[in-house]
């Protein structure tokens, strides 16, 4: 698919002499013929010898992954934390307090924040903190300073998903037999809630999570480019911009392996938390 | 507490936040300049790097020849040379080098250097995309072409001070051409440990980068932050004020603007287009509006009816109303383009030959058949996805409408479809832009010559060709400047292309900084940059 589009990562408003073009192409591989190539980058993927990248010479797709990895595992990591620390509360509160001020005013700003996409999420931060009044640096990512309105901006994203989530799935859990039974025996609603319906309610959540996290640390384009953060997702986009083939090979390659273990993991948390869906 | 003690304690405590020192304050005051330079260049290799903001960066780590003046880019400013003459044809020309000219790990810059670099770069097997800038040197074409071997080429060692390069012909610009990075020497025993002189990739400019320049490399950490420092080894380093540069990659031109605002940078390289008019109205000091040496132009496809008559490209040409883009779209500053060739080249003015005419435009319309656009096929006008492209093409359609009567069909397509689909020739009208790579009106001129792989209009004329070629067998400075100008008028009288605009550059920098000056090819050598304090 990547070869039907047209342009080479080559390709540039000046042209280069033909000769010129042609050991270029033969030096990055683009010379063979197509089913070669496929081969040749699935085997290199294998071997892990990765192959050199056109539109970024003197290094190879693993020297990038490896270099962007760790950032964009640190903010989507940092931005997760943040997205469950408001968002799980936020929920519980919403569900617990059912219909009054503690669950319509989280759950609009909720909604709102599910609205707004982060391009637009992102400026007004940096405008507010960053500009007006000088709190954090307006992008980079130097010392902890640097950290806080990414991860804002890309945690309050997911907030918002994870609030409503478990609103949802708390208010189904605490109408359930075994909540009455809990309030039955003279539990009070605090305990009630955290004790017994928490560990249920949130499930919603934790299957939400798996995607979740291969997404923020994947999807955080965006994040990464209001904030000039060297992370891999700019690497993704721009290796399709580039159409940049080996780049593109590795880093969906990447992903794929990220996702299969990311939604693993969550797995055995959910069967750790459920014991419903345990086979013995 | 009292209500008002609490006040008074929380202005306090604000005081402190409202005097302290931006990073751009204190950066200052230790000479350190920070640099907002658009985006991550793919290479710092003088002879791999084809990018604008690289070869800012480059051009702090390396010297050629001959420099860039402080601000004047048609005078030549001595280099690794400090004297040069050429053998009264300006076919010849002998550099003689300055003896403490040293590269950063200490060894002497020698002839021998430059040898091996101008053989790296016109090697065939490195794939160069500026190799073609050397092809004025005798023969350089036909070895990185593969045709003759790298001893046939016009280089050589006098002795280790002294270079002599033979051109394929009389050129007596030749110390402007020699400025650009593509000229530039590598330190060839660091190349050679990096894998050898004709590896495409290699990374000896990411591990040890060893320059001649008036800095060293300090820190290179990808999409995050280049730093350079003052380079003591350097021949003229009693000149440098700098301690460092650090170049910061931000991609979002919104994000690099705010970063100026909130004193993290002391240069903005590109600002956010909407907000020049306002800077421009409410008198902005940081704000830079200079003329650039670049051209914003259509190109039309003359292989293609109706666009292969010279009246239809000409009426369509003067139905275009240069002055309201500028004045009323791009808002830039920028010129309405009279030729095709930019002001500013020492010696040379374009023929102003491009005029809006609207009554013209109608008469050449119905002269080629079309009376008020009757029956003028529907073309489609072309351009890279942008919103300053689409309003300037929405505007020429409009423009077409109303003078000329006829109807075209604007479609965007993403960069590098773009690219394709016009060199493929598979376009009517199509968008473009060029920027000179140095001070002479050939790097304009020459690529519309027949079947030179820029043109892409299919458009071809002998006696255009003729003067072109003719004008580099050419000796008298004077003379040859005329030819071209004989071939410019050719050009736009034939008019394969829509001259639009005169490009400027818009940038913001620090009204501390001294030293900075404008320039035509956007080139301030940083050596004379510093921070009054």
């Amino acid at each position: 698919m990547i070869k039907a589009t047209p342009g080479s990562p080559f390709d540039d408003e000046r042209k280069v002499p033909p000769a010129v073009l042609e050991k270029q192409m033969e030096y990055y591989g683009y010379g063979d013929s197509l089913l070669n190539q496929y081969w040749n980058l699935l085997y290199r993927h294998v071997t892990i010898d990765f192959p050199p990248i056109a539109s970024v010479p003197g290094l190879t797709s693993g020297d990038i992954i490896r270099e962007h990895f760790g950032t964009s595992i640190e903010l989507g990591l940092l931005g997760m934390a943040l997205a469950l620390l408001i968002g799980i509360p936020a929920g519980v509160l919403a569900s617990w307090k059912k219909n009054s001020a503690f669950d319509y005013i989280p759950m609009s700003l909720s909604m709102t924040g599910i609205c707004l996409p982060t391009f637009v999420i992102g400026p007004i931060l940096a405008l507010v903190f960053a500009l007006q009044l000088k709190w954090t640096p307006v992008s980079g990512w130097f010392g902890w300073e640097y950290r806080i309105l990414p991860a804002l901006t890309l945690g309050l994203f997911y907030a918002a998903y994870i609030a409503r989530m478990t609103r949802g799935g708390m208010l189904e859990v605490l109408s359930l037999d075994y909540i009455r039974t809990a309030r039955a025996k003279g539990l009070s609603g605090a305990a009630v809630v955290l004790k017994h319906a928490l560990r249920g309610g949130i499930m919603p959540v934790v299957s939400f999570l798996g995607p979740a996290i291969a997404g923020v640390i994947s999807g955080s384009f965006v994040v990464e480019t209001i904030f000039q953060v060297p992370g891999l997702g700019r690497h993704f986009v721009q290796a399709a911009l580039n159409r940049d083939h080996s780049l593109i090979v590795t880093t969906v390659f990447f992903y794929a392996i990220l996702i299969i273990v990311a939604n693993i993991i969550v797995d055995i948390v959910q069967v750790y938390l459920n014991p419903k869906l345990r086979y013995d | 507490m009292k209500l008002a003690q609490i006040f008074a304690l929380g202005a306090l405590a604000i005081i402190p936040c409202l005097l302290a020192n931006t990073p751009a304050d204190e950066a200052a005051q230790q000479q350190i300049l920070l640099f907002g330079n658009s985006s991550e260049p793919p290479s710092l290799d003088p002879h791999i790097n084809a990018s604008v903001n690289g070869s800012r960066i480059i051009n702090c780590l390396m010297e050629g020849l001959i420099s860039y003046h402080r601000d004047n880019d048609n005078i030549p400013e001595p280099g690794v040379a400090e004297t040069w003459e050429h053998d009264g044809s300006y076919r010849v020309w002998t550099f003689h080098f300055r003896d403490n000219a040293r590269w950063s790990n200490g060894d002497p810059v020698t002839a021998n250097d430059f040898v091996y670099s101008y053989n790296r770069i016109l090697n065939p097997e490195l794939g160069a995309r500026y190799a073609q800038l050397l092809y004025t040197i005798k023969n350089a074409q036909a070895y990185n072409e593969s045709k003759v071997p790298f001893s046939d080429v016009g280089i050589r060692v006098v002795d280790d001070s002294t270079l002599e390069i033979e051109l394929e012909g009389p050129t007596p610009h030749f110390p402007n051409i020699v400025k650009h990075a593509s000229w530039f020497p590598v330190h060839p025993p660091t190349i050679e440990s990096a894998g050898g002189m004709v590896k495409q990739d290699s990374n000896w400019t990411r591990e040890n980068y060893v320059g001649n320049g008036a800095f060293t490399l300090m820190e290179w950490s990808m999409n995050k932050v280049i730093i350079v420092e003052k380079n003591p080894l350097y021949w003229d380093a009693d000149t440098v004020r700098l301690k460092e540069v650090h170049f910061f990659p931000t991609e979002n031109a919104n994000t690099d603007n705010q970063r100026f605002d909130a004193g993290s940078n002391h240069y903005v390289n590109t600002i956010p287009s909407d907000l020049i008019p306002t800077y421009i109205a409410t008198g902005e000091p940081s704000l830079r509006v200079e003329p650039y040496l670049g051209t914003y132009f259509y190109r039309f496809n003359t292989r293609k009816k109706p666009l292969d008559d010279v009246s239809v490209r000409q009426a369509l040409t003067m139905a275009i109303n240069q002055r309201a883009i500028v004045r009323r779209i791009t808002k830039g500053g920028q010129f309405p383009a009279t030729g095709y060739t930019p002001p500013g080249i020492s010696g040379y003015e374009a023929p102003e030959l491009v005029k809006y005419n609207p009554r013209d435009a109608r008469n050449l319309l119905a002269e080629a058949g079309f009376p008020e656009g009757k029956g003028f096929p529907k073309l489609t006008l072309i351009y890279n996805t942008s919103e300053a492209h689409r309003d300037i093409a929405i505007a020429i359609q409009q423009m077409w409408k109303s003078i000329l009567g006829i109807d075209i069909d604007l479609r965007n397509q993403e960069w590098k479809v773009f690219l394709d689909t016009v060199q493929q020739g598979d376009y009517d009208i199509a968008r473009a832009g060029w920027i000179g790579d140095y001070m002479y009106p050939d790097t304009f001129l020459f690529m519309w010559t027949t079947g030179n792989g820029n043109n892409e209009t299919g458009w071809s004329n002998t006696e255009y060709d003729k003067l072109i070629s003719n004008s580099y067998l050419e000796a008298n400075a004077e003379k040859r400047l005329k030819m071209l100008y004989d071939a410019e008028t050719i050009l736009l009288e034939e008019m394969p292309i829509a001259p639009i605009y005169f490009y400027t550059r818009n940038y913001r920098l620090d009204t501390r900084v001294i030293g900075w000056n404008p320039k035509f090819l956007d080139n301030h050598p940083f050596k004379y940059v510093y921070f009054e304090n």
